[in-house]
């Protein structure tokens, strides 16, 4: 969770990324941020997030996002 | 034919109920638009408006559109602003046009209050709503020439005021005429518009839309997060034609897309602000057959300027060409010395060019040059501070930049803003903004007491999404040239390697 927290804050440093729940309905994640945050997610975490998870319920915060990289974890093993 | 204004009148009298803009809200038909920017237009000359800038600050949407086509039938011309574009760059648009009229609806009333606007604030729906009066139409009409301003579009500026482009009627028109060919658009075509409206952009879909009878359909900028709800828009709406900014269609390729769901319905997929990655082109072409085209333009010169239709494979290493210029466009490369060359900086001639920059005859002066091969009479070209070659098949390519703008997120960037309004945050004391091509990273590397979260809150409240730093770095000092001069590639290393 920590190594997620960190990619977010590199993104978004004024951001308390451990309380916000809006990080997509809030607009506080812009519209091409996506792609760049995936890119780190999939290089730090050795995952590949499928296209259809990219939705704004996995997204609205860090622990919903590292819930989603946890799953995709397991599933790969 | 004066002004394009004369294609929405002859499609609202051909097939008035063909429908002309969808967004979220409302579909307009031909008819539609005519009615409201006849109504908006009556009314701006009835509170006296006549020959000067309007600004049009609008929820991006069909409204909008039609609030563009009733500022010019008022023989006015349209300064388009948005609420993403942020408090900072409407303030500045604000100092350099003063203007005495605002055409809004809800989402302008905060950030005007707060930018200090003075001028007259008139709600668009209100002003749909008043009646046309057809006499004070025909003498607008009349009273407006192919040489009038048609908009002015601002773009950013490297000492930190962002550059009012006067953009004229006769470029616009043969513009319509120039894209439209260019993309091979007619009645069947559904375009999924994803430009905003305050850049010149737009005017791909809505020319089509006036000159062939194109439906045009406003893809909700929220889609932009999610590929799979994206695409799955497209397919809905039997979208055809997209005219893109090159991250928009990197997110849908580079995020496995097509893994799950692809564009059905595709003809045309042209792309441009920024060079296409060959890899993600490579990708499209794959799963999606249509015809790929990379365009190349600056705003200076109205829209695009030139095309490359994409008609083989390019490995990693290969530059995707820019091509060769619309027809009624000239571009040639000088070299230092202002002769012709094969490598040197892209000059483009030709009606497309605009007038120059608003109120700014020192930086017009600087762009807007005697065409350096034309030494016998007047004659304004436009040196872009591009650089380009002619590759062995004649094709151009484009090589970088002369100076420090860049191109991301489909937005043109100088350096020299984001710098500037870093300097203006309490706690810092000078600031280099730094720009990783690879990755395509914004960062500012900074000196001075200020927190990164602090900074980047303030720089949040100032300037557009696409202006902010993604990385940032503070430092006790700046590195710096031997010239004293601060060493930007130095910098760029200290935050990105």
């Amino acid at each position: 969770m920590e190594q997620l927290l960190d990619i977010l804050r590199e993104l978004h440093p004024e951001t308390d990324f451990e309380t916000e729940t809006r990080l997509v309905d809030g607009g506080v994640l812009a519209s091409f941020d996506i792609v760049m945050l995936i890119t780190r997610i999939e290089e730090e975490f050795d995952v590949v997030i499928p296209a259809k998870d990219i939705v704004p319920a996995n997204f609205n915060s860090a622990e919903a996002l590292y819930a989603l990289i946890t799953r995709i974890g397991e599933q790969d093993d | 034919m004066k002004t394009v204004l004369d294609l929405l009148g002859m499609r609202a009298k051909a097939e008035p109920d063909r429908p002309m803009f969808t967004d979220e809200t409302e579909t307009l038909t031909a008819s539609d638009v005519a009615k409201r920017a006849d109504s908006l237009g009556s009314a701006l000359i009835r509170r006296g408006a006549a020959r000067e800038p309007v600004l049009v600050f609008m929820k991006r949407g069909g409204a909008m559109i039609a609030a563009f086509f009733g500022v010019w039938r008022a023989n006015c011309f349209y300064v388009p602003v948005d609420a993403e574009m942020g408090e900072s760059r409407i303030r500045s648009i604000l100092d350099r046009v003063h203007p005495l009229y605002a055409v809004t609806d809800e989402s302008a009333d905060a950030l005007l209050s707060a930018c200090g606007f003075a001028g007259e604030r008139l709600d668009a729906a209100a002003l749909f709503r008043e009646p046309a009066d057809d006499d004070a139409l025909d003498r607008a009409e009349r009273g407006t020439l192919d040489s009038d301003p048609a908009y002015l579009v601002f773009t950013s500026g490297s000492t930190g005021a962002p550059k009012g482009v006067v953009g004229v009627h006769r470029a616009v028109l043969d513009y319509a005429e120039q894209i439209t060919k260019t993309l091979r658009a007619d009645e069947t075509d559904v375009f999924g518009m994803q430009a905003p409206l305050y850049v010149d952009a737009c005017l791909k879909e809505i020319l089509s839309a006036l000159k062939c009878g194109s439906q045009v359909v406003l893809v909700p900028k929220k889609l932009f997060m999610t590929p799979v709800p994206l695409v799955e828009f497209l397919n809905e709406h039997r979208i055809t034609t997209l005219c893109w900014v090159v991250p928009a269609l990197t997110l849908i390729s580079a995020l496995h897309t097509f893994d799950a769901v692809v564009p059905q319905y595709l003809k045309t997929v042209a792309f441009g602000s920024e060079v296409m990655p060959p890899k993600q082109l490579r990708i499209w072409r794959e799963h999606v057959p249509a015809r790929y085209l990379n365009l190349y333009g600056p705003t200076e010169c109205t829209g695009m300027s030139c095309f490359y239709e994409v008609d083989r494979t390019f490995a990693d290493d290969e530059r995707i060409p820019i091509g060769r210029a619309f027809d009624n466009t000239e571009i040639f490369l000088v070299d230092e010395n202002g002769n012709r060359a094969d490598e040197g900086e892209i000059c483009i001639r030709g009606t497309a060019v605009t007038y120059g920059y608003y109120r700014d005859p020192e930086r017009t002066a600087k762009a807007f040059v005697q065409n350096p091969l034309n030494p016998d009479y007047p004659e304004t070209v436009y040196r872009t501070g591009d650089l380009a070659r002619v590759n062995e098949r004649g094709e151009l390519e484009f090589l970088g930049r002369r100076d420090d703008q860049i191109k991301h997120m489909g937005h043109r960037i100088e350096l020299g803003e984001l710098e500037a309004a870093a300097k203006t945050v309490e706690g810092v004391d000078a600031a280099c903004a730094v720009f990783d091509r690879e990755r395509s990273v914004l960062g500012l590397v900074y000196t001075g007491a200020a927190e990164k979260a602090a900074l980047t809150k303030a720089l949040a409240e100032k300037l557009p999404e696409y202006l902010l730093p993604k990385r940032t770095l503070r430092v006790e000092r700046l590195p710096l040239t031997e010239n004293g001069k601060t060493d930007r590639k130095a910098a760029t290393l200290l935050l990105f390697r």
